[in-house]
C-alpha cells in the first residue's frame, strides 16, 4: 500500500508519464513482477530438478542389481570325494558338507582355466577359488543331493561370481580398491577378464535378485528380495482384508448415519489425527499391544498387517467419505421413496455407486502401506535374513518374514557397498509395485468416475 | 486345527439357520410373499447373526481369557526361589510353554504315549534329549518344577479347549434355537437385522477411537515405568545421552530433541520457500497445461516412500555434500556423510509438495474479487499476491507450514539413515546428530525385554513425540478451519 502514499507515487504532472513512456517507478515495479515469476518457475524448476536427480539415482545406481556374472564350467562330480561307499545312499551323500564340495569346484575351476590355456598366476592354484562366491559349493551340493544320479558325471554348472568380481564388470570395483582388499586380488581381475574372453564368464540378466532370498552378510551376491516380497504380499492380505471393510463400514456410519453428537464429534477428531500421527507412533503402538500383551509373534507378517492397517484405516476412511458424499441426495431420496430402508437405499445405491472412488481410495492406502517402513522396524521385521520362503499360507502369515522396504533399509545398513546396488535395486522394485497401483487407481478413476 | 473346525462347524450353523430360518417364515406365510413383514432373506440373516453373535463372542472372549487363567494357574506353581523379578517370571513361563508345545509334538509324533507325557519324571528321562529327538531344541536342561508346570500347563489346556467347544457350540444352539422359534410371518426380521449392522458400523468407526486409546494408554503406562526407573527431571532436561545396556545409562532427551529441531528447521527452510513459491506459480501464474503437468510431477514426490529419500540421504547428497565440505579436498567442515545438513536437505525435498499442495488449496480458496479489486486499482499480479492474497491466506499457510512441521519432526527413515548416531548439542550443521525417531528405533529395535530403563526410554521418547506432534497438529487444524469459515 505505502507505494502509492509515497512521495514519488503517480508523478504529478510528469508530462512524460504515459502508457508509452515507461518510468523509472514502473520500471521498477515490472522488473519486481518478472522477478516474482521467476522465483516461481525456479522453485518448480528446482521440485522438478529433484524428483529428476531421486530417478537418475535410483535408475544409475540400482540397474546393475538386475544384472549378475556368473560362470559356467563343467564340474566333474567325483564318486570318490562325494559318494566314498559308492552305494547313492542319501544319508551318506549328505553326510559330505560343503566343504567336501569346495575343493570339487575349485578343481573344476582350475581345470577349465587350465583348458582355456589361462595362466593361473598363484603359488597355491587353490587361491583362484576366490572368483567364485562362497556360496557355490552349497549350489553344488544341493543339485548333487537333489540328482545323486550325477555322481560320476561331468556337469555344466552356473555359478555365482564372488561380489567383487561382479562389482567390477559393473564398475564399482577398481584394481586400485583392490589393492586394500583382502578378498581378491588385482590378478584375480585378469584371470576373469581372461574368463570373460574365453566365454567361461558372463554377466547376464539375474532372476534370482527379484525371486530369491536373502543372504547372510558376506555373500550380496547371492541376495534378492523374493522372500521378502512374499512377506509384503501377506502383509497387504492383511490390510487389504481389514482396512477395506473396517474403513468402508466406518465411513458408511459417519457419512450416513451419524447423529451430530459429541461421540460423532470425537470420533472425526480422532479419524483426522490419527492421519497425521508420525508413522513410527504406530510401530510403538504394535510392539506394545500386539507382541508384549497379546504376545502375537514377533517379526511376522501378520503383526505388520495389523500395525499397517490401523496407519491406512484415516486414509481409507477420508477417501472413502469424500466418495460417498459425491453421490447425490437424490438417489437416496429415490431410493427411500419407493420404500427402501435407510440401510437399503445406503447398502443397494449409494455403496455401488461410491464403489470406483472407495477403490481407489483403498489402491492409494495400500500403496502407501506397502512402502511404510518405520513401524516395521519396531516389531522386528529388520535384524535377520529372510533366507526361507514360508511353507504355507499359516505359516506365511505367522512365521517371521521381512518386507520390501524392511529389506532394503537392511541392505542399507549392511557393511559391503556391493548391498547398496541391491538396495537401489530393491527400490527400483518397490517404486514398480507402487506405480503399477498408483496407475491401476488412476485408471479406475478415469474409467468409472461418474459427475452428478 | 480343532479351532478351524470349531470356526467351520458355527459358519455351518449359521448357513444352515440361514436356510432354516428362512423356510420357516415361508411356510408359516403359506409361501406368500405378500404376507411377511420382510423380504424373506432378512428371516434367514436373522437367523445367520443369531447364530454367529454368540458363538463368536463366546470363542473370541475365551480365546482372550482362557490364556490369562492358565498363566496365573501355572505360574503359581513356580517356586519363587526361581525367578527375582516379573521378566525372569517371563522367561521360566516361556520355557514352561516350550517344553509342554514339545510333549505336544512328542505326543503328536508318537515317541511319547499321553500316560507318559502326563508321568514323565526329570529324575528318570532326560526330557531335553527326548525333546530334542522330536525337533524341539531346548536351552538348558528341564527342571523338575518346569515340566511340572508344563504338564499342568498341558491338562488346563486340554480342559480349556474341550470346555471351549462345548460352550461355542453351547451358545451358537441356543441362539439358533431362540431366533427360529421366534422366527414367524409377523416378525420385524429387517429392523433387527439392521439393528445389528447398525451396530457393526459402529464398531468399526470407534476403532479410530481405540486405536488412539491404545496408543495413548502403551505410551502412558510405559513411560511411568520408565520414570519409576529414571528420574523424569533428569530425562527432560538432562543433556547428555548415553544409554548403556550395562546399567549407568544417561538418558537426557536435550541433544536428542536438539537434533530433531535442527533438522527439521533445515527441512523447512528448504521446503517452505520451493513449496510456497511452486504453488504460488501454479495457482496465479501457470496455465490450465503447464499446471496439469508440473502439479501431478511435483506430487509424485511425495507419493515416493521414506526409505527411498534414506537411501538418496545416505548414498548420494551424503557423499555429494562430503566432495564439497568434506575434509579431504573440501572445505573440512564435514566428517562424514551423515549430518544434520544431509538429512535436513533431502527431508526438505519430500515436503515440498506437502507445502506447495497444501498452500494451493488455500491460495485457491482466497476469494477472486479480492484479487479483482487489487487488479483493478492497478496494482500487478505480484504486488496483488504480496499484498492481498498471501495476507488473506497466511492463517491457511501457517497452518500448512506448522503440518509440516510436524511430519518433519516425526519422520523416521530419512533421519535414521541421513542424520547419524551421536548425540550432540552442536550448532555446526554438518555435524552428525541424531533425533528423538532414530533413538526410538535403536532402543527399541529387536528387544523384547521391557524391563530396562534404556528399553523403555523408547516410550518415553515416543510420548514425547506424540504430545508434540499431537500438539501442533491440533493448532494447524484448528487455524486451518478458522480461516475457511472467514469465505466460505
Amino acid at each position: 500500500m505505502s507505494d502509492f502514499t509515497a512521495d514519488n507515487g503517480p508523478a504529478k504532472g510528469d508530462a512524460k508519464s504515459s502508457l508509452f513512456h515507461e518510468t523509472t517507478r514502473t520500471k521498477r515495479r515490472n522488473a519486481a513482477e518478472a522477478r516474482f515469476k521467476a522465483y516461481g518457475i525456479a522453485a518448480i524448476a528446482t521440485g522438478l530438478f529433484f524428483l529428476v536427480a531421486l530417478l537418475v539415482a535410483i535408475l544409475g545406481n540400482g540397474l546393475p542389481a538386475f544384472k549378475q556374472t556368473f560362470v559356467t564350467i563343467p564340474v566333474e562330480l567325483t564318486e570318490a570325494k562325494l559318494d566314498k561307499n559308492g552305494n547313492r545312499n542319501p544319508e551318506d551323500l549328505a553326510k559330505v558338507s560343503t566343504f567336501g564340495y569346495k575343493p570339487v569346484v575349485t578343481d573344476a575351476l582350475v581345470a577349465a582355466l587350465k583348458a582355456e590355456s589361462i595362466e593361473i598366476p598363484f603359488a597355491k592354484e587353490k587361491d583362484v577359488e576366490d572368483i567364485l562366491s562362497a556360496s557355490v559349493a552349497a549350489q553344488v551340493r544341493d543339485t548333487v543331493l537333489a540328482n545323486p544320479e550325477l555322481i560320476g558325471e561331468t556337469v555344466d554348472f552356473r555359478l555365482l561370481a564372488s561380489s567383487r568380481v561382479d562389482g567390477y564388470f559393473k564398475g564399482r570395483v577398481t584394481r586400485e580398491a583392490l589393492a586394500r582388499d583382502k578378498n581378491l586380488d588385482a590378478e584375480h581381475l585378469d584371470i576373469a577378464d581372461a574368463m570373460v574372453a574365453a566365454g567361461l564368464m558372463k554377466t547376464t540378466f539375474n532372476a534370482d535378485f527379484i525371486f530369491g532370498a536373502d543372504a547372510s552378510e558376506s555373500r550380496p551376491e547371492q541376495a534378492g528380495i523374493g522372500v521378502s516380497m512374499v512377506g509384503s504380499l501377506f502383509m497387504m492380505i492383511v490390510v487389504l482384508a481389514l482396512a477395506l471393510p473396517i474403513g468402508v463400514a466406518a465411513s458408511i456410519y459417519l457419512e450416513e448415519f451419524a447423529p451430530q453428537n459429541k461421540w460423532t464429534d470425537l470420533i472425526e477428531v480422532n479419524i483426522s489425527n490419527l492421519a497425521a500421527v508420525p508413522s513410527i507412533v504406530f510401530g510403538i503402538l504394535g510392539l506394545a499391544v500386539f507382541i508384549q500383551i497379546a504376545h502375537l509373534p514377533q517379526s511376522a507378517p501378520l503383526v505388520g498387517g495389523l500395525v499397517l492397517t490401523l496407519m491406512t484405516l484415516p486414509t481409507i476412511i477420508i477417501s472413502t467419505r469424500a466418495s460417498l458424499k459425491a453421490v447425490p441426495p437424490s438417489i437416496r431420496d429415490a431410493a427411500l421413496g419407493v420404500g427402501a430402508s435407510k440401510m437399503q437405499s445406503v447398502f443397494h445405491h449409494v455403496l455401488p455407486l461410491a464403489m470406483p472412488g472407495i477403490l481407489t481410495g483403498t489402491i492409494i492406502g495400500l500403496a502407501q502401506a506397502l512402502g511404510e517402513t518405520a513401524p516395521l522396524l519396531l516389531i522386528g521385521m529388520v535384524g535377520f535374513i529372510a533366507s526361507n520362503m514360508p511353507d504355507g499360507i499359516a505359516s506365511g502369515f505367522i512365521d517371521p518374514n521381512s518386507a520390501m522396504p524392511a529389506q532394503i533399509y537392511e541392505w542399507a545398513k549392511r557393511a559391503d557397498p556391493a548391498y547398496y546396488e541391491r538396495a537401489w535395486g530393491g527400490i527400483i522394485i518397490l517404486l514398480v509395485f507402487l506405480m503399477t497401483m498408483n496407475i491401476i487407481a488412476v485408471l479406475l478413476r478415469r474409467r468409472f468416475e461418474r459427475r452428478w | 486345527m480343532p479351532l478351524l473346525w470349531l470356526f467351520i462347524l458355527i459358519l455351518a450353523l449359521g448357513l444352515l439357520g440361514f436356510i432354516l430360518g428362512r423356510t420357516r417364515a415361508l411356510k408359516d406365510a403359506h409361501g406368500d410373499i405378500r404376507l411377511l413383514h420382510s423380504l424373506p432373506n432378512y428371516y434367514g440373516s436373522n437367523v445367520l447373526l443369531a447364530v454367529l453373535i454368540p458363538g463368536l463372542a463366546v470363542l473370541l472372549l475365551w480365546l482372550i481369557l482362557q490364556p490369562m487363567l492358565i498363566q496365573g494357574q501355572v505360574s503359581s506353581m513356580i517356586p519363587n526361589t526361581a525367578y527375582t523379578d516379573k521378566g525372569s517370571l517371563n522367561l521360566v513361563m516361556s520355557d514352561v510353554r516350550r517344553v509342554a508345545e514339545g510333549l505336544d509334538i512328542a505326543v503328536e509324533q508318537g515317541s511319547l504315549t499321553r500316560e507318559q507325557a502326563r508321568d514323565i519324571r526329570t529324575e528318570l528321562t532326560d526330557i531335553r534329549a527326548r525333546l530334542g529327538a522330536v525337533g524341539v531344541a531346548l536351552g538348558s536342561n528341564v527342571e523338575s518344577y518346569v515340566l511340572k508346570a508344563a504338564q499342568k500347563y498341558r491338562t488346563m489346556n486340554a480342559v480349556g479347549n474341550w470346555m471351549m467347544t462345548v460352550a461355542v457350540l453351547g451358545a451358537a444352539l441356543a441362539g439358533f434355537a431362540v431366533s427360529m422359534l421366534r422366527t414367524n410371518k409377523d416378525m420385524r426380521a429387517r429392523n433387527s437385522v439392521e439393528k445389528v449392522i447398525l451396530g457393526l458400523l459402529i464398531g468399526a468407526a470407534s476403532i479410530a477411537i481405540l486405536t488412539t486409546l491404545g496408543i495413548v494408554l502403551s505410551l502412558i503406562f510405559n513411560t511411568i515405568e520408565f520414570f519409576k526407573l529414571y528420574p523424569a527431571l533428569d530425562f527432560f532436561f538432562g543433556t547428555t545421552w548415553s544409554p548403556s545396556f550395562g546399567g549407568g545409562s544417561e538418558l537426557g532427551i536435550l541433544p536428542l530433541f536438539w537434533g530433531t529441531l535442527y533438522v527439521s528447521i533445515i527441512a523447512l527452510l528448504v521446503a517452505v520457500p520451493i513449496g510456497l513459491f511452486a504453488a504460488i506459480y501454479l495457482s496465479e501464474y501457470a496455465g490450465p497445461k503447464v499446471r496439469a503437468i508440473a502439479k501431478p510431477l511435483l506430487e509424485v514426490l511425495a507419493g515416493i516412500p521414506t526409505i527411498v529419500y534414506g537411501l538418496f540421504a545416505l548414498l548420494t547428497v551424503g557423499p555429494m555434500l562430503m566432495t564439497v565440505f568434506g575434509s579431504d579436498g573440501g572445505l573440512g567442515w564435514m566428517q562424514g556423510g551423515r549430518s544434520v545438513m544431509t538429512a535436513g536437505l533431502v527431508m526438505g525435498v519430500m515436503l515440498i509438495p506437502f507445502v506447495s499442495s497444501l498452500s494451493d488449496d488455500i491460495i485457491n480458496a482466497v476469494p477472486q474479487a479480492m484479487r479483482d479489486g487489487s487488479l483493478g486499482l492497478g496494482a500487478t499480479k505480484s504486488e496483488t499476491v504480496r499484498q492481498v492474497v498471501l495476507p488473506a491466506a497466511l492463517p491457511g499457510i501457517v497452518g500448512a507450514i506448522l503440518l509440516a512441521a510436524s511430519r518433519a519432526i516425526g519422520e523416521t527413515m530419512i533421519v535414521v539413515l541421513g542424520a547419524g548416531a551421536a548425540a550432540k548439542l552442536n550448532l555446526n550443521p554438518f555435524e552428525a546428530m541424531t533425533t528423538v525417531t532414530t533413538r526410538i528405533v535403536s532402543q527399541l529395535t529387536g528387544d523384547a525385554d521391557f524391563a530396562s530403563a534404556e528399553a523403555l526410554v523408547a516410550f518415553a521418547l515416543g510420548m514425547t513425540l506424540f504430545v508434540i506432534t499431537l500438539c501442533l497438529n491440533i493448532f494447524a487444524l484448528v487455524i486451518v478451519r478458522k480461516y475457511r469459515e472467514q469465505y466460505d
